[in-house]
């Protein structure tokens, strides 16, 4: 009787193996827990932070995002600090939106160029020098920009060299290399047999690429541009460098002006945590938190839009 | 026009576009390399920098810029394994798997400043860990882990189902099947991903200016004690990094060199990626051969 308990317990344990894998599971389980706090912590902290302004220092929402004097030392006649963050964010829109202007005819077409023309000079030259270009540090790209872009805006139109102009131009060549390499990524999932019935149809080559693969790459082609926009939007160091943070509305491309990040990074060592000109800094962080988001969104409306059809 | 002639046209213009960005992209290149290579010597690479003379080098900022690598590398590469390996091989299809993926795909694409600010808030003043090379690890693994999982993520993709099969036709459980038969085979392709990521972790400078701090105290390199303050190892040191160095002596340095050193540093940093990127390629495919038969 006790030697058949026992072999029955003996068969009911668990054994090493299961428990192993009971181990292995909740350890991974919780690596990405893990990661999934810190989403979590950081949208949560920094979004209590940014609210501070609006609940404990009592500034309107309407007023901080249409105002146009960013001067958190500063009250005006009505006794209220001037924390307008139009200025940040109108020269954080611009600078985006223009550079992403810029870059996306010269990724795409050179994204066409790698995959439809010449894809041996693509997979030998182009391929390797974009990919190395996706991991240069910004600063350094930031660098280059003070000491050749700078100066070559001072020298065509006057003025600092700072500015708007000077950004976009930095910004451009940065995406550049990540919009190109995603767009080429985007041409080569386009089934071939589209391009052999384009050509069997009697179509040149340029009306193969026009009339089909670019059109069945869309989907594939907007979302490279906007990842590319939501880099340019978030962009720090950089653009820093070259903007000239000053916290005015940009009125020409090449006066100085500030973005989003620009206000950041100069401002958050420079004042003491808790008071309002602190919290201030941390609601354009949430702005900029916010942005990120909705680029997320963009880009995800696109891949569910281009599965569809 | 025929469309003989349009065709002729937009080809030669794409090769205009392209040739032009060639141009560009080698261009900025070159400058980096040209700019910098001078720079570039023993006495630089080695030296303490100065604040107010020329002459100073880059020693403590390129030694802070390893070490925050590799302890930074040390703590995502665990956590990213392990997420990866539950997201591909035990993750069920359904909305808690989904709700979880955005979060990765939400995290990867916040810029890096909102990141480091965080980093600052969390543990620079709520852990008082202060400027330390412990906070701008930490910062660096939030930034480092989206990117790490996914990468590791594709490289268990690339491993055929029948490999899983196998192992559990031998009466593997998952989790052994994983370890012994999944990871080993995708080592080579897990491997050129951490040194990928680590690049991008070497050049990261947004995340670290307020969590690691841009000051650069003296070390005391014969000093391999940890809690010793002046010790190279110690991590709770603030602790500038090359990347950081070069945005902070271009911002408000005062050292007549100042330019110099940047180009010499950049020159640094943008080997330094080539390097991590030609060792990725070549690693890669050499432990591929060792470890299958192909």
């Amino acid at each position: 009787m006790k030697a058949t308990q026992q072999l029955e317990q003996q068969l009911k344990r668990r054994s090493k193996a299961a428990k192993l894998e009971i181990w292995g599971r909740v350890v991974s389980f919780s690596a990405l827990l893990l990661i999934v706090a810190v989403v979590v912590a950081i949208i949560g902290f920094v979004a209590s932070k940014g609210i501070a302004t609006f609940t404990s220092n009592h500034v309107n929402l309407w007023d901080f995002l249409t105002g146009k004097q960013w001067n958190p030392n500063i009250t005006d006649a009505n006794g209220k600090p001037e924390v307008g963050a139009l200025p940040m964010i109108v020269g954080s829109f611009l600078i985006t939106i223009l550079s992403a202007l810029v870059a996306t005819p010269f990724a795409i077409g050179t994204a066409v160029f790698m995959n439809e023309i010449s894809p041996n000079k693509g997979a030998k030259i182009l391929q390797p020098v974009t990919e190395l270009l996706v991991g240069i540090p910004s600063v350094v790209y930031g660098f280059i920009g003070l000491s050749v872009v700078v100066p070559v805006t001072r020298a065509i139109f006057g003025g600092s060299g700072f500015g708007i102009l000077s950004g976009t131009c930095v910004l451009f060549v940065m995406i550049l290399p990540t919009v190109t390499s995603m767009s080429a990524d985007a041409l080569k999932s386009v089934p071939r047999y589209y391009r052999e019935a384009s050509l069997a149809l009697g179509a040149t080559q340029w009306q193969t690429i026009y009339k089909v693969v670019l059109r069945a790459a869309t989907p594939g082609l907007m979302t490279a541009v906007v990842f590319g926009m939501a880099r340019a939007f978030g962009e720090a160091l950089a653009v820093q460098m070259v903007i000239g943070n000053a916290a005015l509305m940009p009125n020409s491309l090449v006066s100085p002006s500030s973005t989003l990040t620009s206000v950041l990074t100069t401002g958050i060592g420079n004042t003491v945590m808790g008071s309002l000109q602190n919290n201030a800094l941390w609601s354009l962080a949430l702005v900029l938190l916010l942005m990120s988001l909705v680029f997320n969104l963009i880009i995800r409306l696109i891949g569910r839009k281009g599965r569809l059809q | 026009m025929t469309s003989k002639k349009q065709n002729q046209l937009a080809i030669g213009a794409l090769y205009g576009i392209a040739g032009l960005v060639v141009l560009i992209l080698l261009a900025l290149l070159g400058y980096i390399l040209v700019s910098g290579m001078p720079k570039l010597s023993w006495h630089f690479l080695t030296s303490p920098a100065k604040a107010f003379l020329s002459g100073g080098g880059v020693g403590i900022q390129l030694f802070n810029s390893f070490y925050l690598l590799i302890l930074a590398m040390l703590i995502s590469f665990p956590i990213a394994l392990g997420a990866a390996i539950y997201l591909y091989e035990y993750a069920k299809d359904n909305w808690v798997t989904a709700t979880i993926r955005t979060a990765i795909e939400i995290l990867s694409s916040l810029p890096s400043v909102v990141v480091g600010l965080f980093g600052f808030l969390f543990f620079v003043v709520k852990l008082r860990l202060g400027f330390s090379i412990l906070s701008g690890a930490f910062a660096l693994t939030f930034f480092n882990l989206p990117l790490l999982t996914r990468s590791i993520e594709d490289s268990l993709r690339t491993i055929s189902d029948v490999q899983r099969e196998g192992g559990l036709a031998l009466g593997l459980s998952r989790w052994e099947t994983v370890t012994r038969v999944i990871l080993p085979a995708a080592v080579p392709s897990i491997l050129t991903g951490v040194i990928l990521s680590a690049g991008r972790v070497f050049g990261e400078a947004a995340a670290l200016i307020y969590t690691a701090g841009q000051s650069a105290p003296a070390l005391n390199f014969a000093d391999w004690n940890p809690f010793n303050i002046s010790s190279p190892l110690n991590p709770m040191r603030p602790a500038e990094t090359l990347a950081v160095h070069i945005w902070k002596i271009n911002s408000e340095g005062i050292m007549p060199d100042a330019k110099a050193i940047s180009s010499g540093s950049s020159a640094v940093l943008v080997l330094a990626i080539l390097l991590f990127n030609f060792a990725a390629r070549y690693l890669g495919k050499r432990l591929y051969k060792r470890l299958t038969s192909a």
